[in-house]
């Protein structure tokens, strides 16, 4: 099933890796899914979310407040 | 504590490259050498041990905590404690914002929050210790916490509600005490890892800031004679302080360039309260951060903001200069 995975930002340089570091990922382990980044303040207060940057995966939040690297992406995206 | 590693330095300055501990160049290379591989070391250890308090006690937790408990008062000494240990970057100041109003915490509190956590941070602390020694870094941690209280509590009185934008004011109305987190129920050696490289990838993103720092504050250290800057900035010099803040502002990036320079400027005749004020600018007060701060508050309310801060820090820089 193609996942759905949301980075929230608010545009700082963490944000941006994370957002890479997501494309890279998905592009290394070859699976398809819907990447949103969500930069409005008013959208990431409806999840509750207190430290940027945000890594989520089919709504679930995996990442809070760190930029993960690469393979720990896609550990996570293998995982769920 | 470090003798070994002067030793080291000595060893690889002196005997190895065999350059004279008589000479400035020697002298420079010693302090470089030995200044550079203790913060690192400093800064290894306390962002691993901070990112392991943060993994047990994260953001939302706090926020939790502070949202459910009211204790007289005293919460403020705990937003303000919350502060130091959780990790902070000025881009999450927006969302931080929102969601402790939201969570019903009052204004002042998480003003309070908001200038405590960049200012006493794990990277601030570290250099402080590694450069000024762990007394002066008591003291500037100490009066970072109580600056948050003060700060946070005077805003808190002002009634600033109205200066906040539209729909900030109605979260606020509609605030509520949070649920319950779930929690990740991982251990110790699981949760490593992450904090690891976490801890590594915060060295390695300010590695840069301090190489240069230290490298001009070892230049300084061995060409400028004691008491150099004594002649220009001295306690005698009301508007000393004042104007160290304010020149702290815009230098906010290289904060941790900046400690190590200030450092040789303090042992070679600057005033070690002008001195902390100075840095508290640099490290607690950022434009960048009050360009985000706009989405929630208009202007006059950031000025308000940043001038209540910068008002307490020339105080503790005046208050540091009587007393030390």
């Amino acid at each position: 099933m193609k996942k759905n995975i949301k980075v929230f930002g608010t545009g700082c340089p963490k944000c941006k890796t994370t957002y890479n570091n997501v494309l890279e990922a998905l592009k290394l382990s070859g699976m398809e899914a819907d990447v949103i980044k969500v930069e409005d303040i008013q959208e990431m207060m409806n999840y509750n979310i207190l430290s940027t940057p945000v890594l989520m995966i089919d709504e679930v939040a995996k990442i809070k407040g760190r930029a993960p690297s690469v393979n720990e992406i896609r550990e996570l995206l293998l995982e769920s | 504590m470090f003798n070994w590693l002067q030793y080291f330095a000595d060893w690889l300055i002196y005997s190895v490259f065999s350059v004279s501990d008589q000479s400035h160049l020697g002298q420079a290379l010693n302090f470089f050498v030995f200044d550079t591989l203790k913060i690192f070391l400093l800064l290894f250890v306390i962002t691993t041990v901070m990112g392991i308090v943060n993994s047990y006690f994260p953001v939302d937790k706090v926020r939790n905590f502070l949202s459910r408990n009211k204790m007289y008062g005293l919460e403020y000494l705990f937003a303000s404690s919350f502060g130091v240990i959780t990790p902070f970057c000025s881009c999450s100041s927006v969302p931080l914002f929102i969601g402790f109003v939201k969570g019903g915490i009052p204004l002042g509190m998480t003003f309070t929050y908001l200038i405590t956590a960049p200012l006493v941070n794990e990277v601030a602390i570290a250099i402080f210790a590694g450069t000024f020694g762990f007394k002066v870094t008591a003291l500037y941690v100490g009066t970072g916490i109580i600056l948050g209280i003060l700060g946070g509590f005077t805003l808190g009185q002002l009634k600033l509600e109205k200066h906040l934008t539209p729909w900030v004011q109605n979260i606020i109305i509609h605030a509520q005490t949070e649920e319950e987190l779930l929690e990740d129920k991982l251990g110790i050696w699981q949760r490593m890892p992450s904090i690891l490289k976490e801890a590594f990838s915060i060295v390695k993103g300010v590695s840069p800031y301090i190489i240069i720092g230290i490298a001009i504050g070892g230049l300084m250290h061995g060409f400028l004679p004691t008491g150099f800057f004594e002649q220009y900035i001295n306690k005698g010099q009301w508007y000393a302080v004042p104007l160290a803040v304010i020149m702290g502002v815009p230098m906010y990036s290289n904060a941790a360039g900046v400690i190590p320079v200030v450092q040789v400027l303090v042992a070679k005749g600057v005033p070690l309260g002008t001195a902390i004020a100075f840095m508290m600018g640099v490290i607690g007060l950022s434009l960048p951060e009050a360009m985000l701060l706009k989405k929630v508050m208009n202007t006059k309310l950031i000025a308000i903001y940043f001038g209540t801060i910068a008002f307490f820090m020339m105080l503790s820089g005046y208050l540091f200069n009587i007393i030390l």
